[in-house]
């Protein structure tokens, strides 16, 4: 976990892909798309229905490494709406000992429903110290905002390695942070919906945390919008 | 071939290519039909190639419409159209022409009994390119269900020349045991011209390209008709494309044709070939199959063949007429591969050929089947078992793997059986499964196959235009500005957009791709021959001045080790310290070989460097002398190490993206649809990851797990050589470089230092390279 500030706040970025708030002892993570798979499972694809449990088996371990009393999801917490009706064994159990040891938002996102939610409170956004936490970055947006949305991720390709991880993405007043979920894909920190929902801010950069430093991706410059 | 027909025996016919035997495996079924002229399916014709049965289709029709037989010859591949394949199916010609995956596809209508209830014949063409695979599983397995439909179907089989009959025979039985099978060996005819071509009276040192012989090549391309010219791998294609042409005097039509072109391009080189408007063609294995197009009258093998059987094929393509020599050149690139071309050549002249891996059948090939078969019908479990076991690839199959399989069809498998609601397959009140909702059909039929290919990237110019397809995994080791060579143009990359490489011609020379796919490995049995060689000196007189001095000097310096004795070098040279075993186990083998003895290094404090191998030798070195050669190779390097290795690389995750699609477990990438704003697929990396943590005694686990063995890693042949290696090793302390090592010593620099950094480096190494770049110093301040 590497130091980082944003908006005179100083935040905590995790490898794993969530951002801690020290002066609010409070884990925001995004993208958790829990039981997509078992959403998957419906449609004749049955992938391993284990996803959700190993997410929050991620996020236990990141809460007791950080100590942190609150949890706070950046939206698109279930993949589908049933999906908190779907929750059931080990994941269910782990998510009741987190929210019973926390204080548990769901921010909603595009993939959910209001009243969804097994446990917690529910809300739309959230403006805390002055920081607004939304699920889609707003491109009109002028006050600090951190969200998620975009499940971004950096491929660096090296000495004929290809390395692609999950990446926060920073831009002008805004953060970004990658997918949560065990299952869920990628979309590159670079394509243009990233850009325009940064507001086409030319310092832009993807960022990865590794155990002891934050390594920093220009996005480089901004592409001419092709048309479709 | 007759003989067998009247006696309604099962038939492998072996012959070389260009005894028509084709057709011969045809003239029964017309004469069947001539005696007893009847509709409705009569005999089904499979190939591994969709061009070839287009191809078999012309070379049939003309002759029966001479004999004035009224007889429906039909194609149905992937490239039929729905109306066509529809018709076929209510009104089913005589003769019908297909593919494995189209036959699969057919036995999924709930039609099919009616329609191969009179199936006479079936027969298998080119058999020895994939009956061993998982194609081959695929049609063995469709073959029992075929034979279930029509009892009295008799099968035959036509393959070139293979090493081991009786394994293709047992492969085509009904029982899985071969001896019904009736082995006709079509007539050998003259005996192949093979010579070795070495240009300058002498064998180079290093390299395994042949390009220095350019020259020499290029004057046997002038004094023939029509030359093929096989390479090893496609960028060798292209370099050797690149090397004819400019000694190219005459101005030859010379063409090139691989598996990497767009299908316009190779089509274009075909009918060039196909209208003698061609001398000569560089290619690659994408000709090493079926349809003939021209008057070959001489093939070059540039670099070794790699394995007998394989060149024999090749030469095959030359001379289609039984009377005369198909004439053949093997241009050796270094002296350990002109051992190899020598011992490819005695081979041949002794008909000793390659054995073929076999492996039993596969898991994943099995769930798609059984998914087919229940997409017919519903089924009795029971019988479905005895069916699959008459599969001679599944003959040993145990009951509980196959009641796991069925477990995995119907609810993926798990222990945690959470999809009971969700099931695609349901087990009826009489016992019998059936698909449990008509959706489930129609998703097999879009998903079923069982080539899954690579991540490709289209290689584009900026106006779109296509010139063909690279791995992703290639593309990914190139950068803007970088040039290579492809379609016989240089070209300079000028960025990756999606899925294309936007590239540009240009004047710069190429510089050679790093890429080296998936290569063919020296066959064991090759191995063991030049083994022979080494130790062997009676045999040294027939090799050419150099080689024989070479091995002469070899053995006063250090040792020839005895056929199963491991030689391991170690010396010292220009400040590192080497190590050089010369175990003969193939490229594959020697590179996972690599990997695992620096991590060894790693931990022994060896302080290692890189390695380099060969289908040869492997050499690796360090900072550090390797004073005890023996602990590197111990045997238990493969419970620890190597199980690591594979479980962290890309090799398994591979694996298992294959037989997730295979499987069914996750639906196919059709090409065309792409990834927009929305991530909307997930990738078999992260099932992986969660399915390896959770569950990993998972069946889908378990299948990727052997094909990475057997195929990526070359393990039984690993395993074989650390078995071994302690009681046979033969290690020569030296005070510096040995003749023997030279091929291998000269490859260091040439290939990429395989030693990798961890990840977290990598990703560093280059954000700090781009902080160097962009660093802004301030400006230096005026006196």
């Amino acid at each position: 976990m590497v130091p980082y500030l944003f908006d005179r706040h100083e935040f905590h970025l995790c490898a794993e892909g969530a951002l801690y708030w020290p002066a609010r002892r409070a884990l925001l993570i995004a993208d958790l798309h829990l039981e997509k798979a078992s959403f998957f499972a419906r449609f004749g694809q049955h992938l391993p229905p284990y996803d959700s449990l190993a997410t929050l088996d991620a996020l236990t371990r990141l809460v007791e490494r950080t100590g942190a009393q609150a949890i706070w999801c950046l939206g698109d917490s279930f993949h589908d709406a049933g999906g908190g009706t779907r929750l059931s064994g080990a994941a269910f159990d782990a998510l009741q000992s987190l929210s019973a040891r926390t204080d548990w938002l769901w921010i909603t996102g595009n993939h959910d429903v209001d009243g969804s939610f097994p446990v917690g409170r529910v809300m739309r956004e959230a403006d805390v110290d002055g920081v607004l936490l939304r699920h889609e970055a707003s491109p009109h947006e002028t006050r600090p905002e951190i969200s998620g949305h975009f499940h971004p991720k950096w491929t660096v390709r090296r000495r004929g390695v290809r390395v692609s991880r999950r990446c926060f993405v920073r831009g002008g007043n805004k953060l970004i942070l990658p997918a949560f979920g065990a299952l869920t894909g990628g979309l590159d920190a670079g394509h243009e919906a990233v850009r325009a929902a940064l507001g086409r801010d030319e310092d832009a950069a993807a960022l990865i945390p590794t155990h002891d430093q934050i390594l920093h991706f220009p996005l480089g410059e901004i592409p001419q919008r092709r048309r479709a | 071939m007759v003989a067998a027909a009247q006696a309604g025996e099962d038939a492998l016919l072996i012959a070389s290519t260009g005894a028509g035997k084709t057709l011969a495996g045809f003239l029964a079924s017309i004469a069947d039909l001539v005696t007893h002229p009847r509709d409705g399916l009569h005999t089904l014709y499979i190939s591994p190639l969709k061009a070839l049965t287009v191809d078999i289709q012309r070379n049939l029709v003309q002759p029966l419409e001479e004999m004035g037989l009224d007889l429906r010859v039909e194609t149905r591949t992937g490239d039929t159209p729905s109306n066509r394949k529809q018709r076929q199916r209510v009104r089913p010609p005589h003769f019908l022409l297909t593919t494995p995956e189209s036959l699969s596809l057919l036995l999924s209508h709930e039609d099919s009994p009616m329609l191969f209830a009179g199936l006479h014949s079936v027969i298998i063409d080119e058999v020895h390119a994939f009956a061993s695979g998982k194609r081959g599983d695929l049609l063995s397995l469709c073959l029992a269900r075929l034979q279930g439909l029509a009892p009295g179907l008799r099968r035959v089989a036509l393959s070139a020349t293979v090493g081991e009959p009786d394994r293709y025979r047992r492969w085509l039985s009904r029982d899985g045991d071969g001896r019904d099978v009736r082995l006709v060996q079509g007539d050998p005819g003259a005996p192949p011209d093979i010579a070795i071509l070495t240009p300058l009276g002498r064998v180079p040192w290093g390299g395994h390209s042949g390009r220095y012989a350019a020259a020499q090549v290029y004057d046997e391309i002038r004094k023939h008709r029509l030359t093929l010219v096989f390479c090893n791998t496609r960028s060798l294609a292209e370099l050797i494309l690149q090397d004819l042409w400019a000694v190219n005097e005459d101005n030859l039509p010379i063409g090139i044709h691989h598996g990497s072109l767009a299908v316009e391009v190779r089509r274009k080189a075909e009918s060039a070939i196909a209208e003698g408007r061609l001398r000569a063609l560089v290619c690659t294995a994408s000709l090493d199959l079926g349809v003939d197009w021209g008057d070959v009258d001489l093939v070059i093998q540039m670099g070794a063949p790699k394995g007998a059987s394989r060149l024999v094929q090749r030469i095959g393509r030359a001379n289609h007429r039984l009377d005369e020599s198909s004439k053949a050149l093997v241009v050796p690139g270094n002296r350990f591969e002109y051992l190899e071309a020598r011992a490819a050549l005695d081979a041949i002249d002794e008909g000793q050929l390659d054995h073929e891996l076999w492996r039993p059948g596969a898991l994943d090939v099995l769930a798609q089947h059984i998914m087919a078969v229940a997409c017919a019908a519903p089924f009795e479990p029971d019988a479905q078992f005895a069916e699959t076991r008459r599969a001679a690839p599944y003959a040993d199959l145990p009951r509980s793997e196959f009641d796991g399989l069925i477990d995995y069809i119907a609810n993926g498998g798990y222990a945690l059986s959470r999809y009971d609601r969700y099931q695609r397959l349901r087990r009826l009140p009489d016992g019998r499964w059936t698909v449990s909702h008509p959706r489930f059909i129609q998703q097999h039929r879009l998903n079923a196959g069982i080539i899954v290919e690579a991540p490709m990237l289209d290689v584009r110019f900026q106006n779109r235009r296509s010139l063909g397809r690279v791995e992703e995994y290639f593309a990914s080791t190139l950068s803007v500005g970088d040039t290579f060579r492809f379609s016989g143009l240089a070209l300079e990359v000028l960025g990756i957009r999606e899925m294309d490489l936007i590239v540009r011609a240009t004047t710069k020379s190429a510089r050679i791709p790093a890429y080296m796919g998936a290569r063919l490995a020296l066959t064991t049995d090759l191995a063991d021959r030049v083994r022979g060689f080494l130790h062997d000196r009676d045999q040294w007189p027939r090799f050419p001045p150099d080689v024989a001095e070479w091995l002469d000097v070899q053995s006063l310096r250090s040792a020839l080790p005895a056929p199963e004795q491991l030689l391991v070098e170690t010396f010292p040279h220009e400040g590192l310290h080497y190590m050089v075993a010369y175990s003969f186990e193939g490229w594959n083998a020697h590179q996972s070989l690599g990997m695992l003895v620096t991590k060894r290094m790693e931990t022994e404090g060896l302080q290692p460097v890189g390695f380099v191998a060969n289908d040869y030798a492997i050499g690796v070195y360090g900072l550090k002398p390797i004073t005890d050669p023996a602990r590197l190779f111990s045997p238990d390097i493969l419970e620890s190490e190597l199980v690591e290795w594979v479980r962290s690389s890309h090799l398994l995750k591979r694996a298992f993206r294959e037989v997730a699609v295979i499987g069914g477990l996750v639906e196919r990438q059709h090409p065309g649809k792409r990834k927009s704003g929305k991530q909307v697929t997930f990738s078999t990396d992260l099932i992986y990851d969660v399915l390896q943590k959770y569950e990993p005694d998972h069946l889908l686990l378990r299948a990727a797990w052997e094909d990475a063995r057997t195929r990526l890693v070359d393990v039984a042949r690993l395993g074989d050589l650390l078995q071994r290696a302690g009681a046979t090793m033969l290690h020569q302390v030296l005070d510096r470089v040995s003749p023997l090592a030279v091929p291998l010593m000269v490859m260091i620099g040439r290939e990429q230092v395989a030693q990798r950094g961890s990840e977290d480096e990598l990703l560093a190494e280059e954000a700090s390279l781009i902080a160097l770049a962009m660093r802004v110093d301030d400006p230096p301040q005026s006196a």
